[in-house]
């Protein structure tokens, strides 16, 4: 099968801290990753291979230097991957990466199903899956949490939901995305770390597949940031009052007295 | 194409846009701001700027109509023909939207046999509900929820629609708004009508919930927005409102690719403290590694797991298996108590999901009390040990 799995670059986040008089996040020295919940897209991605044969792409959006984090993938067991890189591209909001990616995924060629995580950890939107699919003019399903069969041309999955789960099949070529229930993601062997190191990661420009730039990055985007401020948290928060033991003797009355929401 | 430059006769070099820069794309070159290839075309350095010295150049995108989009939708979501919370604090928020544009509000309701839920929907502030009711559309389904979605869309034209960012939601809208070709803003916090442009201001958490973004879609209609549930509030029901049910003329797709064979619900119920799960974490504020076993009793006497910070991680205290965070383990208990732990955004992204979150801490500026529900400021180790004992006296 030819697999293609979509993933961004994002900050790691172990490193972001807050400059408290400017009000800005301090990014000095923050380490790029590949977006968490992609890192189980790319795994699924190489055991379906595993078992049907066939290759695994990855395919990324990015600044130039995403072309080296992908090798990451590489050295796990992906084939081959790709970068979309162009200033044309800069200043996408979903719609305008899922056009761009679309263009991407075509000039690829021929595939049966198109991973991507559940969301990414910058953004949190979960769009660019949906979206990509709907470009393609291929179903999807989101938040997959188990592929029961996969085989040439279909898919039956688990698709996780607010209290529970549903069995989906779909035809192939389809889009899914996953989230961390999936499975478990292998490190890198050695093998493939040497292959990763060899491996050259080609870069794209619009003009290489064949975008229309009024469709790409800004100018592509129908949503605009207009105002970006710091939070305020406005939890409803009580604070307990007293020496230890009354403050002890008070929250646990509270805790007693609450009712929870469990789902089994 | 869009462009950003510094104009350098205008930069006296105050580097307040490099501070800006969410990106870190902005430098320094001969005492004069230099923006580097990194940049994501964000524009957060534009208003930064105390002298007008950064150009930004937006691309003028072809506008379509927008005119002759009117009114606020709300996806009425609903499961066994009721509908969900969410859908109905949409419409207590869609209400005041409506309101302040003088327009009415409408809730798209989808499924098999859900007239009643139409009426619910209406009682919470609906005008006018359009419901399209067939026995293929009983569970959701993308591919069918979606295309009746944008027939309708096509057909009535809207110029605001909001849905619950649940699992259903958060897969319709983006297939939605791709296929026709307008924007959409995930799990927006806040919305509110631009008194003069008249357009959705739509707020969102960016970067972990380190920046709120305010986001707009001019030129393109519908503007469409996802609200993640309890972030708004229902109007009480009025069963007395009056409202118009529409029954569309649409095509009801036929021959799907998509097919939900089973639909599992794991059922909910309410339970007390002695069932809920609970997790009770440590951190660098119990003050030495031997005094995880006071944190290990409580979770013992609760029934509960035992968690830890980063910081106790990286200093050997207890293995990483217990690490809640960013880096660590993500969990969402019903209930969490963060007993030293100061709250680094880090440990708060892999907790603040949780249901009920006490913080337990001698700082009172500590940032875990911003997310806590119940604050104790005090010394954990004598607050802890007083809970053992309140505890173990109250659950035998």
């Amino acid at each position: 099968m030819n697999i293609i799995v979509c993933v961004k670059q994002v900050p790691g986040t172990t490193e972001v801290k807050m400059n408290k008089e400017t009000n800005t996040i301090i990014r000095e020295g923050v380490e790029a990753i590949v977006n968490p919940f992609d890192v189980y897209a790319v795994e699924e991605g190489i055991r379906i291979k595993e078992k049907t044969g066939g290759k695994v792409t990855v395919l990324s959006m990015g600044i130039p230097s995403v072309a080296e984090l992908l090798k990451e993938t590489i050295a796990v067991g992906a084939d081959e991957a790709v970068l979309l890189s162009d200033r044309v591209f800069a200043g996408a909001d979903t719609l305008a990466t899922a056009y761009a990616l679309s263009m991407g995924v075509k000039k690829i060629g021929a595939y049966d199903l198109i991973l991507c995580g559940k969301q990414a950890t910058d953004g949190d939107t979960a769009q660019v899956g949906p979206s990509l699919a709907e470009k393609l003019g291929v179903p999807h399903t989101t938040y997959v949490r188990r592929i029961e069969e996969i085989r040439e041309g279909y898919i039956r999955c688990q698709r996780m939901t607010d209290d529970g789960y549903e069995v989906i099949e779909m035809p192939l070529p389809a889009v899914i995305t996953v989230v961390k229930e999936i499975n478990e993601p292998r490190l890198p062997s050695l093998k493939g770390m040497m292959r990763s190191k060899k491996t050259e990661v080609p870069v794209w420009t619009a003009a290489d597949i064949g975008a229309n730039e009024n469709l790409c990055g800004l100018a592509g985007s129908p949503t605009q940031v207009v105002e970006t401020f710091v939070p305020v948290h406005n939890v409803n928060s009580e604070m307990i009052e007293g020496e230890p033991g009354e403050q002890a003797k008070k929250l646990a009355e509270k805790l007693m007295a609450m009712q929870f929401k469990t789902c089994n | 194409m869009a462009d950003i430059k510094i104009i350098t006769e205008k930069c006296v070099g105050c580097k307040l846009c490099v501070k800006a820069c969410p990106f870190n794309a902005i430098e320094m070159q001969e005492k004069k701001a230099v923006i580097l290839d990194t940049c994501t075309l964000c524009g957060v350095c534009v208003s930064s700027c105390k002298f007008e010295a950064i150009d930004f150049t937006k691309d003028e995108v072809q506008a379509m109509d927008i005119s002759a989009y009117q009114g606020v939708w709300v996806f009425g979501e609903q499961a066994n023909g009721v509908p969900a919370d969410v859908a109905l604090e949409l419409l207590g928020e869609g209400r005041k939207l409506a309101n302040e544009l003088h327009e009415t509000l409408s809730a798209v309701l989808i499924g098999d046999q859900v007239e009643d839920a139409a009426k619910t929907l209406i009682a919470h502030g609906a005008d006018k509900v359009y419901l399209v009711d067939d026995p293929s559309l009983k569970n959701f389904n993308d591919e069918s929820y979606a295309d009746i979605f944008v027939q309708l869309i096509q057909e009535y034209k809207p110029e605001i629609v909001l849905m619950g960012a649940t699992t259903y939601g958060r897969s319709l809208a983006p297939r939605v708004s791709s296929r026709i070709n307008t924007g959409l803003t995930a799990d927006c916090t806040k919305l509110e009508i631009d008194p003069e442009k008249k357009i959705l201001r739509q707020t969102r958490p960016a970067f972990g919930g380190n920046l709120m973004a305010t986001i707009i879609c001019p030129n393109h209609r519908p503007q469409m927005s996802t609200v993640r549930p309890k972030v708004m509030k229902p109007l009480p029901p009025d069963d007395s409102r009056i409202g118009e049910i529409v029954r569309p003329d649409v095509t009801i797709p036929a021959d799907l690719k998509t097919r939900v064979l089973k639909v599992v619900s794991e059922l909910c119920e309410m339970v007390s403290l002695t069932e809920a799960d609970i997790i009770v974490s440590g951190g660098r504020g119990i003050g030495d590694p031997k005094n995880f076993a006071m944190i290990e009793e409580l979770a013992r006497t609760l029934g509960g797991a035992v968690g830890a910070s980063r910081a106790t991680v990286d200093a050997g205290w207890i293995e990483y298996s217990h690490q809640v965070g960013q880096t660590g383990k993500t969990v969402g208990p019903k209930v969490y108590f963060a007993c030293g732990i100061s709250g680094a955004v880090q440990h708060l992204a892999g907790m603040s999901s949780s249901d009920t979150i006490i913080a337990i801490n001698k700082n009172p500026d500590a940032p875990i009390f911003k997310v806590a529900n119940f604050g104790i400021v005090g010394d954990v180790l004598q607050v802890v040990p007083a809970l053992i004992s309140e505890f173990k006296a109250r659950l035998g």
